[in-house]
């Protein structure tokens, strides 16, 4: 079954494009990498699946219903993590906490001690003096206590200390686990990498590539550095050459394609040093951005 | 229900504080009437050497002197309204835009709760705060009246009607400021606006008071419910009454359409 349904997804803000034409299909179970620079588009998705802006046209459904239409209905069973924590700075962590748990029709109590206590989270302090990465937390504890069953994350790292990172990764594995599906947008790919299942990659607005993040990776292509005296550039413009730089002693390019062609150029020339290495996803989705 | 009854714990402070301190205004300010009131020949000739004009702008109509029991009640009630307006223009420019500039908005929209729930709970949050501060009014307004008489007498039945206008007063106000308020992308200034507001439109009425224009005062609120006609003479201009209505109605509904419709944008 598709947790997240969308066809043809647009939306303008006035006359500026927010997504055009945005096709998508999650799937139950799955944790989901929604990848791109700032202002491709992300948050525009996010927001739309969420009902707090309206689509241009076309349509996103969660659980099979109508993000819109069924809004109230389907919202029962997300967690949502904005990127910006903002809360009700008067209030102490617990009210609201407590007040987020009204919203749903079950008790959430022990789920917020539980979570609360895997995060280090003070729950008598006051949110104004809540440091960033605290409130944060708390954005967490407030996105996870009614377990989910869709968990939408946007940007949900920054702030975070690498070890508080990773007991949140841990807890949304477990949710995953327990059969959350997630959704994850984020520009920071190494987070992605350990993660998800699947990235879509957006780019100014529009849906560039769909993949596991197994091919992604395996898509063969290879980043190679040689160094030598009197190298030409001219050597190495083949078809699936890109990104050649020459600098100095130096030439450096990715390759996709027939290894042998790229060995037999690579024989051709006089080198001190040759390294042959699996770019970072980072490389890889460079190719997209561009 | 639980937004309604945050709406109400986040605006505790707020309805005490406008509560007691229109309510000290109106004893503090008719406790000097019994004094005023035994130098009354001596005042009224004070006033009458201001122009007739500048009595006109503060709602005193010709032949209903300040020293009378009923022409400082009037005068003072006008403050009293002005100050009622800006709280209830504060509140309707506030409730629907608050979330969205304190950033709070993506908090509860995302949670499974429809525009309409929030839309109804938040405006009968305010709009029972709003009702407190009436009754704190019309419980000072009465306790004033008893004390500091100066020995005149006064028609109940009369004072009861003035404040009894007050909630659609409030009403009208707070409607006008929630609608203006989803006009725009973004409020910054809420009390500016509720200010600019309310004594805007107290300016415009006290032009037509010098000028003597109708037309001035359909447009200002504070003509529709004017103290002193409704304490001397006891009635409602139900045109007036009326045209109050229209507008609560109209910017009640095209809010709701506004709101429902509305895009929440991120930072």
């Amino acid at each position: 079954m598709n947790v997240i349904e969308i066809k043809n997804l647009t939306k303008y803000y006035g006359g500026s494009l927010g997504i055009n034409d945005v096709n998508l299909e999650v799937k139950e179970g799955e944790i989901f990498g929604f990848i791109g620079p700032n202002g491709a588009g992300k948050s525009t998705t996010i927001r739309l699946l969420l009902g707090l802006i309206y689509p241009t046209s076309g349509e996103a459904k969660l659980f099979g219903k109508d993000a819109i239409e069924f809004g109230p209905e389907v919202r029962k069973d997300i967690g949502y993590l904005p990127s910006e924590i903002f809360y009700y700075d008067k209030m102490k962590v617990i009210d609201l906490l407590n007040y987020s748990a009204s919203f749903y029709d079950k008790d959430c109590t022990k789920r917020i001690k539980e979570i609360s206590n895997i995060m280090e989270l003070d729950l008598n302090r006051r949110i104004d003096d809540l440091s960033y990465g605290n409130k944060k937390k708390v954005g967490i504890v407030q996105g996870l206590l009614h377990e989910p069953k869709l968990i939408i994350l946007d940007e949900p790292t920054g702030g975070l200390d690498p070890l508080m990172q990773q007991k949140f990764f841990n807890l949304l594995k477990e949710e995953n686990e327990r059969g959350a599906t997630i959704f994850f947008s984020s520009h920071i790919l190494s987070e992605v990498q350990e993660l998800c299942n699947r990235v879509a990659i957006i780019k100014e607005g529009s849906i560039v590539e769909v993949e596991d993040i197994q091919t992604l990776r395996e898509n063969n292509y290879k980043k190679i550095a040689v160094v030598g005296d009197d190298l030409s550039k001219e050597t190495f413009e083949l078809d699936g050459v890109t990104e050649l730089i020459q600098e100095e002693d130096e030439l450096t390019f990715f390759y996709k394609g027939d290894i042998n062609l790229i060995t037999k150029a690579l024989s051709s020339i006089d080198a001190k040093d040759i390294t042959i290495e699996e770019p970072t996803l980072e490389e890889i989705f460079m190719h997209y951005y561009e | 229900m639980n937004i309604f009854k945050h709406e109400l714990i986040m605006k505790k402070q707020s309805i005490l504080i406008w509560s007691l301190s229109l309510s000290a205004f109106m004893i503090f300010y008719m406790a000097f009437f019994p004094a005023l009131a035994k130098d009354a020949a001596s005042f009224d000739s004070i006033m009458n050497s201001f122009p007739e004009e500048m009595l006109q702008a503060l709602g005193i109509k010709e032949g209903l002197s300040i020293a009378s029991l009923i022409g400082y009640f009037t005068l003072t009630f006008g403050m009293i309204q002005l100050a009622i307006a800006i709280q209830s223009a504060n509140y309707g420019f506030s409730i629907l835009s608050e979330e969205e500039r304190e950033l709070t908005a993506d908090f509860l929209l995302s949670k499974p709760v429809s525009r309409s729930t929030i839309y109804f709970s938040k405006f009968s949050a305010a709009f029972l705060s709003l009702f407190v501060s009436a009754i704190a009014v019309g419980i000072s307004s009465l306790i004033a009246l008893r004390l500091f008489n100066g020995g005149e007498s006064y028609r109940l039945a009369h004072v009861l009607k003035l404040i009894l206008t007050v909630p659609v007063f409030q009403l009208l106000f707070m409607s006008i400021g929630m609608f203006i308020s989803l006009l725009f992308k973004k409020i910054r200034s809420v009390l500016s606006l509720s200010m600019g507001l309310a004594i805007g439109l107290y300016v415009i009425n006290s032009v037509r008071g010098i000028i003597d224009s109708d037309l001035l005062g359909y447009i200002s609120p504070y003509y529709y419910f004017e103290p002193g006609v409704i304490l001397i003479d006891g009635i409602y201009d139900l045109k007036l009454f009326g045209l109050a209505i229209g507008i609560i109605i109209i910017s009640l509904v095209g809010s709701y359409l506004l709101y429902n419709r509305r895009d929440i944008h991120s930072l």
